[in-house]
């Protein structure tokens, strides 16, 4: 396996496991950028660049600073009284090591049927264009409409109501 | 161990790791953190398929993965503004003390 | 004695006897009628009940018309208008009615005295408040009465016999709130129900032995040879014929319905009722019936023996003995009784004992004949009474009432004529009845004894009566507030009745036996030399002295002083221990009470405590188990299927609390959840691909 592969995955792994552990919040936040980061190189790695710089572009650029200007308008920066972890942290974690048995247990399982075509695919943008277009243009559209609904209902799910206690 | 399976183990780890978080902490906002997460390992698999699978030409799995990165931004953005707007409301984002729908 | 002439039968039914029915009928409907008016239809129920008993007693003057015609052509009338009531099988069972001299005469007497009496009772009882019910229980009885005389059947003749008696029960208890009326009722229906007992199963065995129960049907009725051959050819116990036994059954509902010797003690009790019911039932009609029964069937009683010829049948025997003994025995009783109409009605049992044997030793016609001026008389003497209780506003005692005479100069105008009828002076009525039984009395070949009471049983009839005139009549007036005569609709009747009590003896006197040769079918002719019979003289000589004696003795004792009430009674005063057997009646219904009647009533009250002990111990043991069987059912309601439904539905309120509790509101959990679905579903794709 690629070293680069390696590197990578170590990368996002600790990230992502930050992320939901650290106390602070909004290191926590940072924990995924990084994450979300390593998962951009990842694309970029499996020739996938559109998809690469748009995980760059929205999930860092976007997604993450959401998170932290919700964090900060929570107040999520200091530290709960009652401790980072639920009550029954336990049950989840285990949950959690469930699924990800299983998912393994999946993958190895069929790892001979696994298809592992070398060849790179040679993708440029005018192909994604053209794709997006033509044959992918009912979920464009469908996407706008729905980016245009999130849009307003985040408006108006998080607008000061008239009376509120402030 | 083929590419595509490290890809794959690589992507349920990160899964796991998601839900872990999701399940686990009290703060809403670092439930909707492990969703990314989880969201994002989904776009691996996703990616990972696209290219060591048949027909890439095709273009499939990048725009289905594109297309989830797109969804997932909107996502955040409504369920962000629900927690604030919850914020607003009950004044903590600790989901413990969210039982109201108790039944 | 006329010798007989041949009367030829006459066979066909005439037109009057096909419509012979009516006559009872007619009654009976308008007595349907009133039952169905209400109480304050007085003048309507009084008029119904008159105009059909009218209508009943011209009906009944044209079939006499119709024998008498016949019987002056030298038929003899008997025609009989039979028809099949019921299907039995191949037999039948008929009823039917018969105009004959015997039945024409008993029709005209009992709706001509009836309807006097009715005419009477719109007087008497006019200021009762259920004077319609009044007219209809009359209607009722006139209608049954008329029944039983022209019935041909004796199962019909047992119908209407049981509907008088309950019509007699009826008027009897007119006035039922009193005590004394109500049991007086009662009484008199048990004890000519005892009677009745036997007179039913006389109809049995007489069906049984000669296959009918109709007395005249062209040759094959009981009455007639065949059928009287039958029954004498059949065996009773004793060495009598089957015969004499149905006779012997017969007489003693006869007994029962007449009031002789034994069964005799409801009759002075039947006093209870109104005057008018006295005067009617207890007197003229009711009381007649059995007399009128034993001469129906006197072909039977007679059979076995011919009077001429001097030998008299057990039967006849019988029935003379009893009537002679109940002749002096409530003679006896009548002497030392204080209330008005008790007198008059040992009176009538005593005269009934008369005529029952004039019946045995005489034959029918001497005693229908004293029946029929008996009636007349007595009907007279009740009504004069009732019209004398109402003058002394309600008072019955003799000792509280006199000198009537002189304020109620018709009542004792006509009184008297029906006293000295009843106790036979020449030449009124009861002279010529009773003669006529003291000559076949002094004729009858087996004994002298009923002669010798018969005698004394006039003695005594014309002393008692002289004490009853003396002590209401004479004298001074012993009662309260003032007498007054009453009015006409009570004395006109009065009259009428004292007139044939006067002249009705005149059919059947020796030099003119009109009634006999009537009843008989023979001729009849006007000879002085009837006069010359042996011994005929003589005999009415005797019965006048004796009656004189009686009104002497009477007149000593009782003359016109006037005794106050408190004082003891002449007689009581000579002979006290006699007087006080007679006053208490001999002791007879002491007798009933003591041994009868406590018999009874230690029955009743052994039925009464099996009925409650034994009976209704079963009824209550049944009810208890069943009870039980309750208290089971509900306890295994309530704890196996109510419990147990309980149970489930409780069982199912926990599991949904249960389920309720996956449902924590929190976000985390839901989530959770997810996550383990997820899991189990691909553990299970996963594992069924990998086969």
């Amino acid at each position: 396996m690629n070293p680069v592969f390696w590197i990578l995955a170590v990368l996002t792994v600790i990230g992502a496991l930050a992320a939901v552990t650290l106390k602070n919040t909004v290191h926590c936040a940072l924990a995924v950028t990084v994450a979300f980061a390593g998962l951009a190189l990842f694309y970029l790695q499996l020739d996938a660049q559109f998809a690469g710089f748009a995980q760059i572009l929205i999930y860092i650029g976007a997604v993450a600073i959401l998170v932290v200007f919700a964090i900060l308008l929570t107040r999520g920066s200091e530290t709960p009284r009652t401790g980072l972890f639920s009550r029954s942290w336990f049950a989840g974690m285990t949950i959690a090591a469930a699924v990800f048995a299983v998912l393994g247990w999946a993958v190895i399982q069929s790892a001979h049927v696994l298809p592992h075509e070398s060849a790179a695919p040679a993708v440029d943008v005018n192909q994604i264009g053209n794709a997006l277009l033509n044959r992918y243009v009912l979920p464009l559209e469908i996407i706008a409409l729905l980016l245009t609904a999130a849009l307003i209902g985040a408006v108006i799910v998080a607008m000061h109501e008239k009376g509120e206690s402030k | 161990m083929t590419p595509l399976a490290g890809y794959l183990l690589v992507a349920a780890l990160i899964f796991a790791i998601g839900l872990a978080g999701a399940l686990t902490r009290r703060n809403a906002i670092l439930v909707l953190i492990g969703i990314e997460l989880m969201l994002n390992s989904a776009n691996l698999n996703l990616i990972a398929f696209w290219r060591y699978g048949p027909h890439p030409e095709l273009l499939t799995g990048m725009m289905f993965a594109v297309f989830s990165i797109a969804v997932a931004a909107a996502e955040a953005a409504v369920g962000l503004g629900l927690v604030i707007s919850i914020y607003r409301h009950t004044r903590t984002t600790d989901l413990d003390e969210m039982n109201r729908m108790k039944g | 004695m006329q010798e007989s002439l041949g009367f030829t039968p006459q066979l066909t039914a005439s037109s009057i006897a096909h419509i012979l029915w009516l006559i009872p009928a007619v009654p009976m409907v308008a007595a349907g009628a009133i039952a169905l008016m209400k109480q304050p239809a007085r003048r309507l129920a009084s008029s119904l009940a008159i105009g059909s008993l009218a209508i009943s007693l011209l009906l009944a003057l044209v079939a006499f018309g119709h024998v008498l015609t016949g019987w002056s052509h030298g038929f003899a009338v008997r025609e009989t208008v039979n028809f099949a009531w019921v299907q039995m099988g191949t037999g039948t069972v008929d009823l039917g009615w018969v105009l004959d001299p015997l039945s024409a005469v008993m029709a005209v007497m009992v709706t001509f005295v009836g309807l006097l009496i009715f005419i009477y009772s719109t007087g008497y009882m006019a200021h009762d408040e259920n004077y319609t019910r009044f007219f209809c229980f009359l209607s009722l009885f006139a209608g049954a009465m008329l029944g039983v005389v022209i019935a041909n059947s004796l199962l019909l003749l047992f119908m209407c016999w049981e509907l008088v008696g309950l019509t007699s029960y009826l008027l009897i208890g007119f006035w039922y709130q009193k005590p004394s009326a109500a049991a007086a009722a009662k009484k008199a229906f048990v004890t000519t129900r005892v009677g009745d007992i036997f007179f039913l199963l006389g109809i049995v065995w007489l069906f049984s032995e000669s296959g009918t129960l109709l007395f005249y049907n062209h040759g094959a009725g009981a009455l007639e040879p065949n059928g009287i051959a039958a029954m004498l050819a059949g065996h009773a116990a004793l060495g009598l014929s089957a015969a004499t036994a149905i006779g012997l059954l017969i007489f003693a509902g006869a007994a029962g319905k007449s009031g002789q010797l034994p069964l005799h003690v409801w009759l002075p009790d039947a006093m209870e009722g109104p005057t008018p019911v006295s005067a009617l039932i207890h007197a003229a009609t009711m009381v007649a019936a059995g007399v009128y029964l034993v001469a129906r069937v006197y072909p039977l009683m007679a059979a076995g023996g011919t009077l001429s010829h001097g030998a008299t049948t057990t039967a006849l025997t019988v029935v003379t003995w009893v009537g002679a003994a109940t002749a002096v025995f409530a003679a006896l009783i009548a002497v030392a009784q204080n209330d008005i109409k008790r007198i008059l009605a040992y009176s009538t049992v005593s005269q009934l004992g008369y005529m029952m044997a004039g019946l045995g030793m005489g034959g029918v016609a001497v005693g229908m004949f004293h029946l029929i001026t008996h009636a007349f008389f007595k009907a007279l003497l009740f009504m004069g009474a009732g019209s004398v209780i109402h003058g002394c506003h309600e008072e019955q005692d003799i000792r509280h009432m006199g000198g009537l005479r002189k304020e109620m100069r018709t009542t004792f105008i006509t009184y008297a004529a029906g006293m000295t009828a009843l106790a036979g002076v020449i030449p009124l009525a009861g002279f010529w009845s009773k003669d006529a039984i003291l000559e076949s009395a002094h004729t009858w070949k087996s004994s002298q004894g009923p002669y010798f009471l018969l005698v004394l049983g006039a003695l005594l009839t014309a002393f008692y009566m002289t004490r009853q005139v003396c002590y209401v009549f004479f004298g001074q007036y012993r009662g309260h507030g003032h007498a007054h005569e009453s009015s006409s609709k009570m004395t006109v009747p009065l009259v009428i009745l004292a007139f044939f009590a006067v002249t009705l003896g005149f059919l059947g006197t020796p030099v003119w036996p009109w009634f006999r040769a009537f009843l008989e079918d023979r001729h009849a002719a006007f000879e002085w030399a009837g006069f010359n019979e042996p011994g005929l003289v003589p005999l009415m000589l005797t019965s006048t002295l004796v009656v004189l004696v009686g009104f002497g003795l009477g007149w000593l004792l009782y003359g016109n002083k006037s005794p106050r009430a408190e004082e003891p009674d002449a007689l009581e005063k000579a002979a006290p221990t006699i007087w006080g057997l007679l006053r208490d009646r001999l002791y007879v219904d002491e007798l009933y009470e003591a041994t009868v009647i406590a018999f009874y009533s230690w029955w009743a009250r052994v039925a009464d405590w099996i009925d409650r002990r034994v009976w209704g111990g079963i009824v209550a043991a049944i009810t208890l188990a069943f009870r039980g069987l309750a208290h089971f059912d509900r306890f295994f309601d309530q704890q196996f299927v109510d419990g147990g439904f309980d149970k489930g539905c409780e069982e199912i309120y926990s599991g949904g609390g249960l389920l309720a509790s996956t449902q924590t509101g929190r976000v985390q959990h839901y989530l959770r959840l997810l996550a383990v679905a997820v899991v189990v579903l691909a553990a299970i794709l996963i594992w069924s691909s990998r086969g």
